[in-house]
């Protein structure tokens, strides 16, 4: 097997990620997505790594995970806010701008 | 005495200013005031004049630079004054009948309300007048044009509250305007042949230009001299011109403003000279116009509309004279000078008939009035036998002159001319005797009014009479005055030159024949309206008479030629205006608003379908990219 | 650079290849499940499911590091925040999966396929034959290696970062916090205020008071035997979630005894001699019920008062 598959594989999670925050309407879920598709841009890091032979792309993969972490706070704060405020965590009910 | 020169101009301006300025303070004696200003003008002429007599005959122009004006870089405009004895000839007759005017205007508007007003705006005519008569330069005379013009659009539309008034005033000013800008067009033409306006560079240096130019600038000249002096074709204002009161009549649209043109031509004559085409077309405009005018004198019978058809035919004469060079110059201004007596007499006389008629102007309802009003009918009278040319008064000596002058022009044009002029002649004398039979002879045919006021004619007072006996001693006695050992002619002479052409008739021989047109004209007028009654209400008429009363159907001229085919662009370049750049623009914004309005629909606020474009314009970048790998 | 050319392979171990296919099924599996689950809980996880097996593959690329990293600080403490959060916020018609926006599901669909093929055709165009290899890199330590860069080439990015999650967590705590505008009550004014309003003057009850079961979601009883719904939390309340004791559950206890003990051997002499006022009307269903240590028997005196209450314990 070439590790190229581990390429494949994370172009699907990253599809299916995005997917999920196109489809879906709670912002939890919707965030999940989001971390699906991070952690797929982490995974082609490391199977980059490995074939490049050198530990940059681990580097990288590694920032990805403490920049995300950072967002998950944020975000995650953003939605319990948001909840509070309008009791609902649906995506779409924040609608304001348009029109 | 150079000074003396800016105080003609300064003295009525000064009243102008004080009159129009000073408010109801001056109400009471406002009047007394602009009288005494143009007096104190009329004075410091006199003594100019005295002045002027006392030197030599080739040494009297006098200069006043007074500052310059607009001096850019080639460009110079000064406010200079030039008083030579073609200016003060003006001088004379404006400030003399300008001052009388006053005078006759304190009795005449004794009663209107707005006097002040009234003698604010004669001042700022005489001021203008002044200027225009006494500008060194074409530029300032621009000035001064423009001012007579602001001035007659006032005092026309004086009482404004009549709409015929106001209509009369607007129609007089955008007419003038076509001959202003004439006027303003020559000037520039001047400017880039000779680099300047100056009359003395110009007009030395005439000659140097091409004959081609020359004509150029003259036909503007004549253009803006028709504006200004009602000539055909811009003659249709004057007529109107008569809803202004009846001194304004006499002052502006009789003696002076009209003959500006006149001046402009004599003035500019060295241009003329040496422009045989423009020439032309200035005798050919006197001549039609001295015929147009007289035959609608003929069929009016508002008094002062006749007199405004006589007037315009007058200055016809003038511009017939100041076109054949300098055979006529002398003699158009001394017909000038002549008419603005006789003209202003009869306009005097007119506005007293008015005045003791509850202001009728309807000829046809007067009759008899000698009886009413003997001063009126004396001065009115010795006005009348001077304008048809009654040997011995003012008129004969001058149109005589004018007639002779004529025949003098030589050749086929001479003959024509000369023609025109008698005929004119015989007109003048048919329509004038209507006039005076109309009005002072045959029984008394006025009415009542609608409010049921009987007239009761009754002299005017003094302050009307006496400028009125004034105008007839000019009337009766400035021909024969000038013509004495022929005193105007070497008056003249060294600022207009002149020459005695060749005429193919002797002086005996235009006079005699002169006499039998007057009397003819004199004749059939009695006979038609001394020996039988007249009719209180006009006959329908031949198809003539009902063209002249029409003014030859200048208006429907005007109307057809054109006020349609204007109205016509206008539509037209409104429909394009609404239909194709409205169109194009309001399409533009309505194709802009649709587009908006269906891109707009594309923001309905929610994240996901953002989110979707997102990641649609990522896919779209990928394949580009891929895309351009591949090639 | 030229050994490491050398060390250059094509194709992994076969362990590899089978712990991939495997993993990789899961993984996709979970990744399925995170978007299409209806409930936040399950999404979340199928999501640390993925991640661990994500985890799995880091350790087979030689990531050693970032494998255990993936575990604890994403799996253990991200995907924690996460149901912390779907806890606080709790069930919502977010979670329903009907689509609301026209067409945005057959776009999504669309713009997934286009992007997912379009991603694929990249990678296999990509000449990525053959690969070097982490041996080299790993071999002072995998943790060693990562260090060095960290703190030498990229200690920059590394500062940075410290910068960006002390930023994130004070973000965190002044977008959650809420400033107290008023005092707090005290317990005398709320005791007061319940007096001028008239509201509730004595404690609520208790749950479970007087029924058979004295768990929270069960109301405690009035004298007449009917529920007070005010013995029960007002959020069990809202949630629908208060269990019914009253009438038919009753009824059906009684039942279930009455069979217990006709299989005990025990008689069920004294069923109609029961003293129950309302027993005449529901005696069929009244064996036994002397034997009801608590509940009926409370319920009996107000019986008379409330015949179709007394109807429904019969049923």
């Amino acid at each position: 097997m070439n590790p190229v598959n581990y390429l494949y594989l994370a172009a699907l999670l990253f599809t299916i990620g995005a997917a999920g925050v196109l489809i879906r309407r709670n912002a939890i879920v919707l965030f999940m997505c989001v971390e699906l598709m991070l952690n797929a841009c982490n995974l082609a890091f490391v199977t980059f790594s490995r074939m490049h032979g050198n530990l940059d792309g681990q580097i990288i993969a590694f920032f990805t995970m403490v920049v995300a972490a950072a967002e998950v706070v944020v975000g995650l704060a953003i939605i319990v806010s948001v909840f509070r405020a309008r009791h609902s965590a649906s995506v779409d009910d924040a609608s304001l701008m348009k029109l | 005495m150079e000074n003396l020169i800016g105080l003609l101009v300064a003295a009525p301006l000064l009243g102008a200013a004080l009159l129009l300025c000073g408010g109801r303070r001056l109400d009471g004696k406002g009047h007394l005031l602009g009288t005494a200003l143009a007096l104190a003008s009329f004075v410091i002429g006199a003594v100019l004049f005295a002045d002027m007599l006392g030197r030599d005959e080739h040494d009297r122009a006098l200069h006043s630079h007074l500052f310059s004006w607009i001096p850019v870089g080639g460009f110079r405009a000064d406010v200079a004054f030039q008083l030579d004895q073609l200016s003060m000839t003006f001088v004379l007759l404006i400030t003399g009948v300008g001052s009388l005017i006053h005078i006759y205007s304190i009795g005449y508007m004794e009663h209107d309300e707005r006097r002040r007003r009234f003698f604010g705006y004669l001042n700022l005519f005489l001021a203008a007048m002044l200027l225009l008569v006494l500008a060194d330069n074409y530029l300032l005379l621009y000035v001064g044009w423009e001012g007579v013009g602001l001035a007659s659009y006032l005092l026309i539309g004086f009482w404004q509250h009549k709409p015929s008034a106001a209509t009369a005033a607007k129609k007089a000013f955008i007419v003038n305007r076509v001959g202003d800008v004439g006027l303003s067009i020559a000037i520039m033409l001047m400017f880039t042949t000779f680099g300047t306006f100056a009359f003395a560079p110009v007009l030395s240096n005439a000659t140097d230009a091409s004959e081609g130019k020359l004509t150029a600038i003259g036909l503007m000249l004549l253009l803006a001299a028709c504006g200004k002096s009602a000539q055909v074709p811009l003659q249709s204002w004057l007529g109107d011109a008569m809803e202004g009161p009846t001194p304004v009549s006499a002052l502006i649209h009789a003696a002076t403003m009209v003959t500006a043109g006149v001046y402009l031509i004599t003035r500019s004559g060295a241009i003329f000279n040496n422009a045989p085409d423009a020439q032309t077309a200035v005798v050919t405009v006197g001549a039609v116009t001295l015929l147009f005018g007289a035959i609608v004198g003929c069929a009016k019978d508002d008094i002062k509309k006749a007199l405004a058809g006589s007037t315009m035919s007058q200055i016809g004469y003038m511009i017939l004279a100041a076109g054949l060079g300098p055979i006529g110059y002398v003699f158009a201004i001394m017909h000038l000078v002549t008419h603005g007596f006789f003209k202003a007499g009869l306009f005097l006389g007119a506005g007293s008939v008015m005045h003791g008629m509850n202001d009728e102007v309807d000829m046809r309802k007067y009759g008899g009035l000698r009886k009413y009003m003997p001063v009126t009918f004396v001065t009115f009278g010795l006005g009348y036998l001077a304008i048809i040319g009654f040997p011995g008064l003012s008129g004969f000596w001058s149109k005589d002159k004018i007639i002779e002058a004529a025949f003098a022009k030589g050749g086929t044009e001479g003959w024509i001319l000369g023609g025109a002029a008698l005929l004119g002649a015989a007109i003048t004398a048919y329509y004038m005797t209507r006039v005076m039979l109309l009005t002072f002879f045959g029984e008394k045919r006025w009415v009542p009014d609608e409010q049921g006021n009987e007239p009761h004619p009754h002299e005017s007072p003094k302050s009307m009479t006496i400028p009125m006996i004034v105008l007839a001693f000019g009337s009766v006695f400035a021909g024969g005055l000038f013509s004495l050992n022929d005193a105007f002619l070497k008056w003249l002479e060294p600022v207009t030159s002149h020459s005695h052409g060749h005429s193919p008739l002797s002086a005996a021989t235009v006079t005699a024949g002169t006499m039998v047109v007057l009397l003819i004209g004199v004749a059939i007028a009695w006979v038609q309206y001394g020996r039988r009654p007249v009719p209180s209400t006009a006959p329908r008429g031949s198809l003539l008479t009902r063209a002249a009363r029409r003014d030859l159907l200048q208006d429907d001229f005007n109307h057809v030629v054109l006020v349609k085919p204007g109205e016509y662009l206008t539509r037209g370049l409104v429909y394009v205006d609404h239909k194709l750049v409205d169109g194009v623009v309001n399409g533009t914004a309505a194709s802009v608003g649709g587009l908006s309005g269906r891109l707009r629909k594309l923001q309905n606020g929610y994240a996901r379908t953002y989110a979707v474009s997102m990641f649609g314009g990522t896919a779209v970048l990928i394949a580009a990219t891929l895309l351009m790998r591949a090639v | 650079m030229s050994s490491m050319l050398a060390a250059a392979t094509s194709t992994t171990s076969t362990g590899e290849a089978v712990q991939f296919w495997i993993l990789a099924t899961v993984a996709v599996i979970g990744a399925l499940g995170t978007i299409l689950m209806r409930k936040a809980v399950h999404s979340a996880l199928c999501l640390a499911g993925t991640m661990i097996v994500l985890a799995v593959f880091y350790l087979a690329n030689g990531a050693y590091f970032l494998g255990v990293v993936q575990i604890v600080v994403y799996t253990g403490a991200i995907m924690m925040l996460f149901l912390f959060v779907v806890m606080l916020v709790g069930v919502t018609a977010a979670d329903s999966l009907k689509e609301t926006l026209k067409g945005q599901r057959w776009l999504a669909a669309l713009c997934g396929l286009g992007f997912g093929i379009l991603l694929c055709a990249g990678i296999g165009n990509a000449s990525l034959k053959s690969f070097n290899g982490l041996g080299q890199a790993n071999s002072g330590g995998n943790v060693e290696g990562l260090a060095t860069l960290i703190f030498t080439k990229y200690v920059f990015a590394f500062e940075i970062t410290g910068a960006l999650l002390i930023t994130a967590a004070v973000g965190a705590m002044v977008l959650t916090h809420r400033e107290r505008t008023e005092r707090a009550l005290s317990q005398r004014e709320q005791a007061e205020r319940r007096v001028r309003t008239g509201t509730q003057v004595p404690p609520l009850p208790a749950p479970g008071v007087y029924a058979r079961h004295n768990a929270v979601d069960v109301p405690g009883l009035l004298p007449d035997g009917t529920p007070a719904e005010l013995s029960v939390n007002p959020t069990l309340r809202g949630r629908g979630q208060m269990r019914d004791v009253s009438g038919k559950a009753l009824a059906q206890l009684a039942a279930l005894e009455q069979r217990s003990a006709r299989w005990l051997g025990r008689d069920a002499k004294g069923g109609k001699g029961a003293g129950r006022p309302g027993g005449a009307k529901g005696a069929e269903g009244a064996e036994g019920a002397d034997r009801h240590d608590s509940a009926n028997g409370a319920a009996g005196p107000g019986g008379a008062d409330h015949p179709e209450d007394s109807k429904g314990v019969a049923k």
